[in-house]
């Protein structure tokens, strides 16, 4: 069997399954779970630290690749293992090794069947990791399938409340999106006789497509738009999100989220020039209501992490506007909205990882998620206390934040093209700034409360995944290039196709 | 009749003998177990004899397909492929009654014999070119099945038989029906000169099928074998068999008779009705009674409180998935493969085996012990049992077509030859289908992993019944993973049959 590549990816997607699996196998005490899925945890950062530092700006294009088409090499049904990263996926390798990270670290406290709870959460983290990297349209659909079993599992044994009923609607929401994504993708194939995500966006501009390109469009962008969540399939957020355990959440709204604006971009945008450019306006409206209606359901929330919920639907619209800026200003198209797509993406997973990450601390010191009970928490955990709103800050958009860095693109990308949505768009900044400071002030300062006098602040170990994301949120802000680069790099390619797809409309009468 | 004819039919000869053997035994020996050792080593004489012949039939010494008694039968890779598949069954569901027959005082090797028997009509239908030898080999897979499914001699098992009984005969006479009008339309019972005859007859292009005997006689036939495969509108039986017949039963019904109802079905709709303007016609029937069986069969097993019958209504829809396959004729193939419906079929078929018998191994293990089919009184089970209730999540994962099973392998793999044929429609159906699917099949997962156990009692399994999951499990994740392997296998066979009609 011939194999191409270094194995860099190979190993960054299948270590946690190999850790899972050697957990499942092994490991018997609770104790020595929770370390070796620790040690898996920080060398999958590193791993994926490597990629990015690997990944060659200045040579840009497709690196890393690992490949082996003899999988199963059989001509009408070919499917090859094939890896490998670009700017709009080197730095999300890089997003889900610190998440990954800060999850399993966030895990520390867990109680009840340890050893499943490590061995599903290190599943998680390979079908993610192989969302981002896999590079044949069915290699990349089994990754994406493969993220439910766990996070059915992490949901309904580790959740709160309601959580069969969570995990179920989660589950439900996510195979109706991935069913339509499955017949698009055969569709695409028995058009084009390729499943090689690189190939296929020349393949279709040039073959005769056996159903109408819009038709296939839609049913792969409705598996996107579940996830993302879109305005009206996102109900399952909000249930999902409220009753996870705090790492799972993490993982939601840091990575799981962004497997649909991943695919937004590289799939919908990138395959489909033509389509997208009709179809911006609506995703821009789409957007609009995200972010506005999210942040209106989100000022009403009284439960602290339905409202990060919330805020979560509220800030993805955000992606949907950058993502209808590629409609372009007289046949100009412009990156810096595709770019901000894509760094919101980076950014809001870091702050809302970070996020729920002080909001799970929190509950898990005081025993409540229910604002109206809490208050003057900041004198009790000073750390939690800024953490959190150091995640605020950054959500409303903070100059000096990566938050700001990636809205900013945005709004600079999409209002040439639709001013109006835009504006109004904006306006949802200042919904996040009264929901996010009103939220802090209730639940950490004001006046102390005496039930809460012997709250301990974040332990040594809690503080770790803390510092890692507060770094790169700060990081990210002052000198937000090292990642936006080479996002911008990652989507040129796509800019161009639809440039050129553009172009061509106009010659044609 | 040759001794090369009979070297043609070994796999078929030697496990009927192999059944009049054990039958024999039985009379001498006191320790019944002994008789299933002896059929689970016995099969590797049908099947060494099967692997034979695929090995010849590769080399030079033998044509693609050989005709054996007068061309009633016939030995190529596609017939060959059901006999190892069969061969296969018959031996993981021995090893799933060994625990179970202990409750039968008496008649356990009789239990084996008519296994086997039945066994031997199946893997004759697969290699059948001449209609009335269908019908002869169908009755002998399915007579022994009826004793089988009355077995345990209380109500429910006597309904179960009897139902079946008296179905199947009203199955078998409609398919005689629609062989007669095929027989007087065309003058023949052989497959091959029933195509001859068919493509000289004056086609009436405004009459379906080119005349109205023809439709009748198709849809007759499809009627006949509808009831084999569990399709929608010929599947009120299954529910009621399914839950009333022993449980090893169910596996072999389930698995087994579905396999070589659909060995018979691409036989006889490929090699008669093959040419293009009939493939069209019937191939939408079966699109039509595809979308029908997946759906009817996945909403109603929604509302199910028994395994058996959950698992009788999951079998009703996955029969609907493999007619997708069996729907995405060759002649519409847009990719220039036209193997590749048949050869879809053939690997959900496989897959299907696996994973159902992975199912039913530990469905068998659990309610051994706990005496009952109740989904409720699963409740827990991870903490009774994990292995087992791993075993039957993940034959259940697989069931629903969730990587990296073979299930999700099969899906893609049969969806995509209906896609390839132009039928998005119906593929838009299947995909719908095993959303709700999902529902109902990690619900049975849900209450096992997450509600608390009725009682703290572990469940222990034998040495034979693991040894079942162990096998069926394996292979549905090798096939998951790797399935180039068999994808290659299937594919010959589906080339063969096409060549040989």
């Amino acid at each position: 069997m011939e194999f191409e590549g270094n194995g860099l990816l190979t190993l960054v997607v299948f270590l946690p399954l190999a850790g899972a699996l050697g957990i499942a196998l092994f490991i018997k005490r609770d104790k020595q779970v929770r370390y070796i899925a620790g040690a898996v945890a920080l060398a999958e950062l590193i791993l994926s630290v490597m990629v990015f530092t690997t990944y060659d700006l200045s040579k840009g294009g497709l690196q890393l690749v690992d490949r082996t088409s003899q999988w199963i090499p059989i001509e009408s049904f070919k499917v090859e293992y094939y890896l490998g990263v670009d700017g709009l996926s080197t730095p999300l390798v890089l997003l889900t090794g610190l998440l990954g990270f800060a999850a399993v670290y966030a895990s520390w406290s867990i109680k009840t069947r340890v050893r499943e709870y490590f061995v599903w959460l290190l599943v998680l983290q390979t079908a993610v990791m192989g969302v981002f990297t896999s590079l044949d349209f069915i290699l990349f659909f089994l990754m994406w399938e493969l993220e439910m079993i766990p996070m059915f599992f992490l949901i309904s044994i580790w959740g709160s409340g309601r959580r069969e009923y969570s995990a179920m609607k989660f589950l439900i929401f996510t195979f109706l999106g991935s069913a339509f994504m499955l017949v698009g993708i055969l569709a695409l194939f028995y058009s084009t006789g390729t499943f090689d995500m690189i190939l296929l966006p020349d393949a279709i501009a040039q073959t005769e497509l056996i159903a109408p390109a819009g038709i296939i469009f839609g049913l792969i962008f409705t598996a996107f738009a579940v996830k993302l969540p879109v305005w009206p399939v996102h109900t399952w957020l909000p249930d999902a999100h409220t009753d996870a355990p705090t790492a799972v959440s993490i993982m939601l709204a840091g990575v799981l989220l962004k497997m649909g604006g991943y695919g937004m971009i590289r799939v919908s945008a990138g395959m489909f020039p033509e389509v997208i450019v009709d179809a911006a306006i609506v995703l821009a409206a789409l957007g609009v209501v995200n972010v506005i209606y999210g942040a209106i359901i989100t000022i009403r929330q009284t439960d602290l992490k339905r409202l990060v919920a919330y805020s979560s639907i509220s800030h993805m619209g955000y992606v949907l506007i950058g993502i209808s800026s590629v409609a372009g200003v007289g046949g100009l198209v412009s990156p810096t909205g595709l770019t901000g797509a894509a760094m919101q993406m980076f950014t809001h997973g870091t702050i809302t990882g970070l996020m729920f990450l002080v909001v799970g601390l929190t509950y898990e010191k005081v025993h409540t998620r229910s604002i109206p009970e809490l208050g003057g928490l900041s004198a009790r955990m000073p750390v939690i206390a800024v953490a959190f709103l150091i995640a605020g800050l950054a959500s409303l958009g903070l100059p000096g934040t990566s938050g700001f860095v990636s809205e900013i693109l945005i709004f600079l990308g999409a209002f040439p093209v639709y001013g109006w949505f835009t504006g109004v768009a904006v306006f949802g900044v200042v919904l996040t700034a009264g929901y996010i400071l009103w939220m802090a002030q209730r639940t950490m300062f004001g006046p102390t409360i005496d039930r809460f006098s012997n709250v301990r602040d974040a332990s040594r170990m809690e503080m770790v995944p803390i510092a890692v994301l507060i770094g790169s949120i700060i990081l990210v802000g002052i000198y937000p290039s090292f990642v936006s680069d080479m996002f911008r790099d990652g989507v040129a390619g796509i800019v161009a196709d639809i440039q050129r797809s553009g172009a061509l409309a106009m010659v044609l009468p | 009749m040759t001794m090369h004819d009979i070297y043609l039919l070994s796999p078929e000869l030697s496990l009927a003998g192999l059944a009049t053997l054990v039958l024999l035994v039985d009379l001498i020996v006191k320790r019944k177990s002994y008789l299933f050792v002896l059929t689970i080593v016995g099969l590797a004489v049908p099947l060494g004899f099967t692997l034979a012949l695929l090995g010849s039939l590769d080399g030079a010494s033998m044509m693609e397909n050989e005709g054996v008694l007068r061309d009633t039968l016939v030995v190529d890779k596609f017939g060959l492929f059901f006999k190892l598949l069969l061969i296969s069954a018959v031996a993981i569901v021995s090893l799933l009654s060994i625990d179970y027959v202990k409750r039968f005082e008496q008649f356990q090797s009789e239990f084996l014999v008519l296994l086997m028997y039945s066994a031997t009509g199946m893997m004759l239908m697969a290699s059948t070119k001449e209609l009335i030898t269908i019908y002869i080999a169908l009755e002998l897979s399915a007579l022994p099945v009826a004793a089988l499914a009355a077995f345990m001699r209380d109500g429910r098992s006597a309904e179960s038989g009897l139902k079946f009984l008296i179905l199947s005969g009203i199955s078998s006479a409609l398919l005689l029906y629609g062989m007669v009008l095929v027989f007087g339309l065309t003058g023949s019972t052989q497959l091959d000169d029933i195509a001859e005859r068919i493509a000289t007859l004056a086609i009436y292009t405004d009459q379906p099928f080119g005349s109205y005997a023809l439709l009748m006689g198709v849809v007759l036939m499809v009627a006949g074998f509808g009831f084999k495969i569990t399709a929608f509108p010929f599947q009120m039986w299954a529910p009621d068999v399914y839950e009333g017949a022993p449980t090893p039963v169910t596996a072999f019904l389930s698995v087994a008779s579905k396999a070589a109802g659909f060995a018979v079905i691409l036989r006889v709709f490929y090699s008669a009705f093959g040419i293009e303007e009939l493939s069209i016609e019937w191939s939408a029937i079966f699109a039509v009674l595809a979308a029908l069986s997946m759906t009817i069969g996945n909403l109603v097993a929604i509302a199910q409180r028994s395994m058996k019958r959950l698992l009788a209504y999951s079998t009703i829809a996955h029969a609907g998935y493999i007619m997708v396959g069996l729907a995405a004729v060759s002649t519409r193939a847009g990719s220039g493969d036209s193997s590749l419906g048949i050869s879809a079929v053939l690997f959900y078929l496989s897959g299907y085996a696996a994973m159902n018998l992975a199912v039913f191994s530990a469905v068998i293990a659990i309610s051994n012990r706990i005496n009952s089919d109740a989904i409720s009184d699963f409740a827990g089970m991870a903490r009774r049992a994990p292995y087992l209730s791993a075993v039957l999540a993940f034959g259940i994962v697989s069931l629903t077509g969730i990587p990296p099973t073979v299930g999700f392998i099969a899906k893609v793999y049969v969806f995509g030859a209906a896609v390839d044929a132009g039928l998005e429609w119906l593929v838009i159906i299947g995909v719908l289908n095993s959303v709700i699917a999902a529902y109902y099949y990690l619900r049975v997962i849900k209450l096992m992993y997450l509600s608390e156990p009725p009682s703290t009692d572990s469940i222990e399994s034998g040495i034979p019944l693991r040894l079942a999951m162990l096998v069926t499990s394996a292979g549905v994740l090798l096939f998951g993973l790797y399935p180039t392997g068999l994808l290659n296998f299937v594919k010959s066979a589906a080339q063969a049959l096409l060549s040989t009609s």
